[in-house]
C-alpha cells in the first residue's frame, strides 16, 4: 500500500524506569512510522505506555529515572536524517526540533499553562525561541495564531491568563502554541480526555481543520477508541509497553485481529448497540519487575493457549503492512 | 515585565490599593492596642518618680508633689486617656514626634532610632542572606536530588533549624575569643566604638556584624532551604514545566522561569510571617552579643514603665510587622496574578 513520504521511523524502541521497587520497561521494543501529512493513532489501556512512547520522541522522558535503552527514533527532515534517540536531551540540536519541527499538547489542559505568566507571553516564548521574529511581529503572530484555533477576541485574550480560561478554551491555546512553528509532527498525548463531549467533537475537528490547512503529520494518543474512528489512517494498538496490533483504521475497526483490540471494540459504546457495554476482564499487569517470555495479555485472553504462557508472541507482519503480535497468527497471513 | 491587557493591570491596581487600605485600619488599631498595654500597670512613671523624690532627693511631700504635676501637665499626663493617645498619635504623625522618654531623659525618637536602626539592620540582612542562599541551595538541592550535595545540604538544614540560637551565639563567641583571638560582643572593637565612621570602622563593623547576622539568620536560611527544595520539587512535577520544556526551552530557563517562580509563593509569605521570629532570635542574641539593639532597651522601658517609650518600642514592631506583611503581599500578586483575585 502506498504510504506517502516517510517522516518518523521508530525501531524498536525501549524506554525504561528504575524505580526504587524495580525495572520498569513502559515502552518495550516499539516500532512503527508516521507519514507525511497523516495520523497515526495510538490506542491502549491506561498504563500501557503510550505517554513514554511519545515522550521519548521528544526526548522529555522524567530523567534521572527513565532512559532510552535501545533503538532507533529516525526522523527524516529536509536535510537528511536524524536518530532522535542517540541526542542529548539538553543538546541544541534536540532543542531545535523539540517545539519546532515536533510539538506536543497534553492531557491535562487546566495544569499544562504556567499559572503566572499570561497565555500571550507563553505562546510568544515559543515563537521567538525557534523564529528570528521581533517582539511585535511574535504577538502579531500570536494573535493569528489564537484566531486560528477559534479564540474569541484573541486580541484582547492574548493578555489574559490561564485561569481566565475554561478547559476547552486552555486546550485551544495549548494547540495554537504547538502551531505556532509550523511543526512537522503534532503529538496529542489524550488531548481531549479531560473534556467533555461536545468540546472534544469541537478540538478533534479543530485539529483535522488545521491539519488540513497546515499538512502536519499527527500522533494522536487516546484511549477511547472513538476518537481515533474518525481522525486516524492507521492506528497501533499497545499493550503493556507492547504494539499488539497495527494496521489502517478501518482494518482495526471491522477487523481487529488481537483478542485484546477486538475486547476493546467490544467496550466501545455505540448507539444501536443493546445489552451491557463489555468492559475488559482483569487488569494491565503491573510493569514493575515484569519477568518476561510470555503474553502479558494471557490471563485476560478469551483465547489463551499454553504457548501463549510459555513463549512471548512474535510479532507476526501479515499482509498490507498489518502486524499483530499473538499467537494465533502466523507470518504473512491474508489480513481479511 | 511583557505588555499586558488593561484587564490585568487594573486587577493589579485594585488589589494594591485594597490591601493598602486594609493597612490602615490594621496600623490604628495596633496603635491604640499598645497604648492601652502600656497603660495597664498600675501607678505610673510620675509616681515612681515622686517617691524617688522624696525618699532619695529629700524633698518634702508638697515639693515633689509639685514637680510632679509641673511634668504631667507639660506631658499631658493628666488629660484624659484618649486624648492622651490621640496627641500622642498626632506627635507621632505631624512631627516625628513619639513623645518623651522619662528614664533616658531624652525624646523617644532618639533612643527608638537608634535601637530600632541596629535591629531592622540585623533583621533586614538576616532576610535578605536567608532567602537568598535559602533559595539558591534549595534551588541546587531540587534539581541534583540524592546527589552528594544534596544529602549533605539537608543534613546542615536540620542542624540549622534545630540549634538554639543563643548556643550557637556561644559558640562562635568561644571560638573568636579563644581561638581566633579577636574581640567578640558588640559592632565594633572598642578603639572603634566612639570613632567617626572610616573605611577601617566599616570593616571593623562586618568583622562584627556577621555574627549577629549569622547567629540569627541560620535558622532561616535552613527554613527556606527546605522550602525551596521541596516546593521546587513539586512544582517541576508538574504538568506546565513539562509544556515549557517541550517548547524546547533550555533547562535553565524551564527552572528559573518556569519552576521556580512558581516554587517560591511559601517563601515570600513566611517572609512577612518570619519578622517576629527574627526580632525575638535578636533579642537572644543582642543579650548574649551585647549589641545595643532593642530588646534590652524595651525590657528595661517596660520596667520603669517608662510608658512613651515602651509604647513606641511595641508600635515600631508591630508597624515593621505590618509592612513586612504588606510588601510580602504586594510581592506575592505581582509574582501570581491569582492573588489578585483575593
Ligand atoms: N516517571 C516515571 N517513573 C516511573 N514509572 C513511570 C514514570 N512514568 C511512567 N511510568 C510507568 O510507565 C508505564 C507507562 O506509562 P504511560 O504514562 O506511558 O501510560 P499511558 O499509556 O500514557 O497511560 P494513560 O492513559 O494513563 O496516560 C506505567 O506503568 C507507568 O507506571
Ligand atoms: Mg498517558
Amino acid at each position: 500500500m502506498a504510504q506517502g513520504e516517510l517522516l518518523l521511523d521508530v525501531q524498536n524502541l525501549s524506554t525504561h524506569f528504575n524505580t526504587e521497587e524495580g525495572i520498569v520497561r513502559a515502552v518495550d521494543r516499539v516500532s512503527f512510522q508516521v507519514y507525511k501529512g497523516q495520523t497515526l493513532g495510538i490506542v491502549g489501556e491506561s498504563g500501557c505506555g503510550k505517554s513514554v512512547t511519545a515522550k521519548s520522541i521528544m526526548q522529555i522522558v522524567p530523567k534521572p529515572n527513565g532512559r532510552i535503552v535501545e533503538g532507533k527514533i529516525l526522523y527524516h527532515r529536509e536535510d537528511g536524517v536524524v536518530d532522535i534517540a542517540t541526542l542529548h536531551y539538553q543538546s541544541q540540536e534536540m532543542r531545535e526540533l523539540r517545539g519546532n519541527e515536533i510539538s506536543m499538547i497534553f492531557q491535562e489542559p487546566m495544569t499544562s499553562l504556567n499559572p503566572v505568566y499570561t497565555i500571550g507571553d507563553q505562546i510568544m516564548e515559543a515563537i521567538q525561541l525557534h523564529q528570528k521574529l521581533d517582539k511585535q511581529a511574535a504577538r502579531e503572530k500570536t494573535i493569528e495564531m489564537l484566531a486560528k484555533v477559534g479564540i474569541p477576541s484573541p486580541r484582547e485574550r492574548i493578555d489574559r491568563y490561564p485561569h481566565e480560561f475554561s478547559g476547552g478554551m486552555r486546550q485551544r491555546v495549548m494547540i495554537a502554541m504547538a502551531l505556532s512553528c509550523s511543526p512537522k509532527l503534532l503529538i496529542a498525548d489524550e488531548p481531549t480526555t479531560a473534556l467533555d463531549v461536545t468540546v472534544e467533537a469541537q478540538i478533534i475537528n479543530l485539529m483535522q481543520d488545521l491539519q488540513d490547512e497546515m499538512g502536519m503529520s499527527i500522533i494522536m494518543i487516546t484511549h477511547d477508541l472513538g476518537v481515533i474512528a474518525g481522525i486516524a489512517d492507521r492506528v497501533l494498538v499497545m499493550y503493556a509497553g507492547w504494539v499488539v496490533e497495527e494496521g489502517s483504521t478501518e482494518e482495526i475497526f471491522y477487523s481487529a485481529k488481537h483478542p485484546y483490540t477486538q475486547a476493546l471494540l467490544q467496550s466501545v459504546p455505540r448507539i444501536g448497540r443493546t445489552g451491557r457495554l463489555n468492559s475488559i476482564k482483569g487488569t494491565v499487569p503491573d510493569l514493575i519487575n515484569l519477568p518476561q517470555g510470555w503474553c502479558y495479555f494471557a490471563p485476560r485472553c478469551s483465547h489463551v493457549m499454553d504457548i501463549c504462557l510459555e513463549n512471548e508472541p512474535p510479532m507476526c507482519a501479515l499482509v498490507n503492512g498489518r502486524r499483530v503480535k499473538c499467537w494465533l497468527y502466523q507470518e504473512g497471513e491474508a489480513s481479511a | 515585565m511583557p505588555l499586558r491587557a488593561l484587564g490585568s493591570e487594573q486587577q493589579l491596581t485594585s488589589f494594591v490599593i485594597r490591601r493598602l487600605l486594609y493597612a490602615i485600619p490594621m496600623l490604628i488599631l495596633v496603635s491604640f492596642v499598645s497604648f492601652v498595654i502600656i497603660n495597664l500597670p498600675p501607678g505610673d512613671y510620675l509616681t515612681t518618680m515622686r517617691q524617688q523624690l522624696e525618699s532619695q532627693a529629700g524633698l518634702t511631700r508638697e515639693e515633689a508633689m509639685l514637680i510632679a504635676e509641673r511634668m504631667a501637665a507639660r506631658y499631658g499626663l493628666d488629660r484624659p486617656f484618649m486624648v492622651q493617645y490621640f496627641e500622642w498619635i498626632k506627635g507621632i504623625v505631624t512631627r516625628g514626634d513619639f513623645g518623651y522618654s522619662f528614664h533616658y531623659n531624652r525624646p523617644v525618637s532618639e533612643v527608638l532610632w537608634q535601637r530600632l536602626g541596629w535591629t531592622l539592620l540585623i533583621a533586614t540582612t538576616c532576610h535578605m542572606v536567608s532567602v537568598g542562599i535559602g533559595v539558591l541551595v534549595g534551588i541546587f538541592s531540587a534539581t541534583h536530588k540524592y546527589s552528594l550535595l544534596d544529602n549533605v545540604f539537608t543534613v546542615l538544614s536540620f542542624l540549622g533549624l534545630s540549634t538554639p540560637n543563643f548556643f550557637l551565639a556561644l559558640l562562635i563567641m568561644y571560638y573568636l575569643a579563644f581561638h581566633v583571638k579577636t574581640h567578640v560582643g558588640g559592632l565594633f572593637s572598642t578603639e572603634y566604638v566612639m570613632a567617626p565612621w572610616s573605611w577601617a570602622k566599616f570593616g571593623d563593623f562586618l568583622k562584627h556584624f556577621w555574627v549577629p547576622v549569622f547567629v540569627v539568620g541560620l535558622a532561616g536560611t535552613a527554613q527556606n532551604m527546605r522550602v525551596m527544595r521541596g516546593k521546587l520539587l513539586d512544582v517541576l512535577n508538574s504538568q506546565y514545566v513539562e509544556t515549557a520544556r517541550a517548547k524546547g526551552l533550555p533547562e535553565r530557563v524551564v527552572i528559573f522561569k518556569h519552576a521556580v517562580r512558581n516554587a517560591i509563593q511559601p517563601i515570600i509569605m513566611y517572609l512577612g510571617m518570619s519578622l517576629p521570629f527574627l526580632i525575638q532570635g535578636e533579642v537572644i542574641a543582642s543579650i548574649v552579643l551585647n549589641l545595643p539593639p532593642i530588646g534590652p532597651a524595651f525590657h528595661i522601658a517596660l520596667v520603669n514603665q517608662d510608658m512613651y517609650l515602651a509604647g513606641s518600642f511595641l508600635l515600631m514592631i508591630a508597624v515593621v510587622l505590618i509592612v513586612g506583611n504588606l510588601l510580602a503581599d504586594l510581592l506575592l500578586a505581582w509574582m501570581d496574578p491569582r492573588v489578585r483575585y483575593e
